[in-house]
């Protein structure tokens, strides 16, 4: 085929270029989607919490003032306190979920439906754990509550109850979380060194001994990720409260989540300013265990390189 | 293995280990045979005080209901115009850019992949103004489209942390191979790296299938009528509408949690092998 010399030129200078050309043509798509949709909007809702504004019309400069505000607000406290909360309990899945591992990490017949069937809750949709909850725990003719009616003679309707509603959806968030735990530990007990159990073995280690001194060890890449799904997956429960109280009774069982929301857009009214403020702090929050997860990440990194 | 293989122990233990199984599976499972098993409960037997024992005759008429007199069917639709677009334009985006990440040395190679990495943990409220701004803006709130390409742009940043590690754990060798024989970058992704990439591919598609049509946050923030809701805020707002009909409730939820629990079911290999990605050095 005969070539104009342009289209030779042209040729030869990308063949000459295309190697560090092409890593960056093939980023440019995600990193356009990724640059809008994720990065700008945070430095956006940065300048948001600076304004006062109805999502509408004028944006007014308001300074430090939705901050200030939150200082005196005590909705916000309470979202923050059950923050505090459901990150603390939320922690529970990590170990619940090693000894459902534990127990699970057998060689018997029909052991993986078992596995599967323990895994289930994660694949289900929060809107649907939450409303299975909410069966289980409706007053009148929920099992729990006729469970504890049973026991006690006097039933407790968990979620109208404002001192329990926020630890009943927790502990229907630790369902599919420890799901999720588990299975991060059962692929890491599937590939423990057998070799260093037998000789630990023979040196007699056993029970709580062996798992401290020579599992837990070889199981710390399943702990990292544990630890850092179960903090992230704490600090955006949002689902199950919208689902199981709308922040209710009385908005004890809200959380910085879903305030920010309810601030936002739903019929309190439109105080995107202020939901911004809310969501700032939430992100100040999440990036102390970012930066600390980026920074093992980036150093497990170096290591290997 | 870790603990003892029970095999090795007496047959007072492996009796034991036969009964507890199926005992903590059935108290670890109770809120969801308890919903299934009112999702087939005449409201007869609701309305007669008969929540716990047995149904006194399968009514899987419920069902039938449900999608009678509700959207649910449209849901589902919505759901499944939201879910599948997410999925195929966040491989292709991941592929590429987790191609450009695991096979080239560059200058901000690790800093554009920790940005990648970092996008992930952040919080939805502090995206959700603005991307809510820039739906409306593009004339796409309140549409599956909107929705769907949200969920591309913050998904790409899980995928491309998966898809750069499984690239990078290819053998280099065949790449410089190719190099040296003069073929062209393009066609090493086209021909050499995405046929290696089926697992990693098959994997992501399971888990953001999942986690898409499982995706309640979005859907509330970016639809608002029944014509474009995904089923997660639909059943929600059903949930609103049909007080005290659990039956229907019930009998919604387990709609609504079928396909992707059917997808886990079909793929649960691939399921767990992008789950727990890391777990393991």
């Amino acid at each position: 085929m005969a070539m104009t010399s342009t289209e030779l030129r042209s040729r030869s200078w990308w063949r000459s270029n295309q190697q560090w050309l092409t890593p960056w043509l093939f980023l440019t798509p995600g990193l356009i989607m990724f640059a809008l949709y994720v990065v700008w909007p945070i430095f956006e809702s940065f300048r948001i919490s600076f304004y006062n504004w109805d999502g509408l019309g004028e944006k007014r400069w308001l300074g430090w003032g939705n901050y200030v505000e939150l200082f005196g607000d005590r909705a916000f406290k309470t979202s923050l306190r059950n923050n505090v909360i459901w990150l603390l309990l939320y922690m529970l899945a990590v170990p619940i979920g090693l000894g459902l591992a534990i127990f699970l990490n057998q060689t018997v017949r029909g052991i993986r439906i078992y596995k599967s069937l323990f895994f289930f809750p994660f694949v289900i949709s929060q809107v649907v754990v939450g409303l299975m909850f909410s069966w289980f725990y409706a007053p009148n003719f929920g099992l729990l509550y006729n469970l504890i009616e049973w026991v006690t003679g006097k039933g407790i309707a968990i979620l109208a109850d404002p001192t329990l509603a926020t630890y009943g959806i927790i502990a229907a968030g630790l369902w599919p979380q420890i799901a999720y735990c588990m299975i991060l530990y059962l692929t890491g007990l599937n590939n423990v060194a057998p070799d260093q159990i037998e000789a630990a073995r023979l040196d007699g280690a056993k029970g709580l001994k062996m798992l401290w001194f020579v599992i837990l060890p070889q199981l710390r890449p399943a702990t990292f990720i544990a630890v850092v799904v179960t903090v992230i997956g704490a600090l955006r429960s949002f689902d199950l409260v919208s689902i199981m109280t709308n922040g209710g009774p009385f908005g004890s069982s809200r959380v910085l989540s879903y305030y920010m929301y309810e601030q936002a857009l739903s019929e309190y009214g439109y105080r995107m300013g202020y939901g911004a403020a809310i969501a700032v702090v939430l992100f100040l929050i999440m990036m102390v265990f970012i930066s600390g997860f980026i920074w093992k990440m980036m150093r497990d990194e170096r290591g290997d390189r | 293995m870790f603990p003892r293989p029970i095999a090795t122990r007496g047959p007072g233990a492996r009796a034991l280990y036969q009964i507890a199984l199926p005992v903590a599976l059935i108290i670890w499972l109770f809120p969801l045979l308890g919903v299934a098993l009112t999702s087939v409960r005449p409201a007869s037997d609701l309305a007669a005080g008969n929540y716990f024992g047995m149904p006194s005759s399968i009514a899987f008429s419920n069902y039938v209901d449900v999608f009678q007199n509700s959207p649910i069917g449209r849901y589902i639709l919505n759901s499944f115009k939201v879910t599948i677009p997410t999925v195929i334009g966040t491989l292709v985006l991941s592929c590429m850019t987790g191609f450009a990440l695991g096979v080239y040395r560059f200058r901000g190679n690790i800093l554009i992949f920790f940005l990648f990495v970092a996008g992930n943990f952040v919080p939805f409220q502090i995206l959700m103004i603005p991307v809510r701004d820039i739906t409306v803006q593009m004339g796409l709130y309140n549409s599956t489209a909107g929705l769907a390409l949200f969920h591309i742009a913050f998904q790409t940043g899980f995928c491309t942390l998966f898809m750069r590690n499984f690239i990078g754990a290819l053998p280099r060798e065949l790449i410089e191979a190719a190099r040296v024989e003069g073929v062209a970058e393009w066609r090493i992704f086209w021909f050499i790296v995405l046929p290696l990439m089926r697992p990693a591919i098959a994997a992501l598609s399971v888990l953001v299938f999942t986690f898409i049509w499982n995706d309640f946050f979005w859907a509330t923030v970016l639809t608002t009528s029944a014509s474009t809701q995904p089923v997660t805020a639909g059943l929600s707002s059903l949930n609103g509408q049909w007080i005290a009909a659990w039956h229907l409730v019930s009998a919604g939820s387990i709609i609504a949690a079928l396909p992707p629990v059917a997808m886990f079911f079909l793929m649960q290999k691939h399921f767990i092998a992008g789950l727990t990605m890391g777990a393991v050095k």
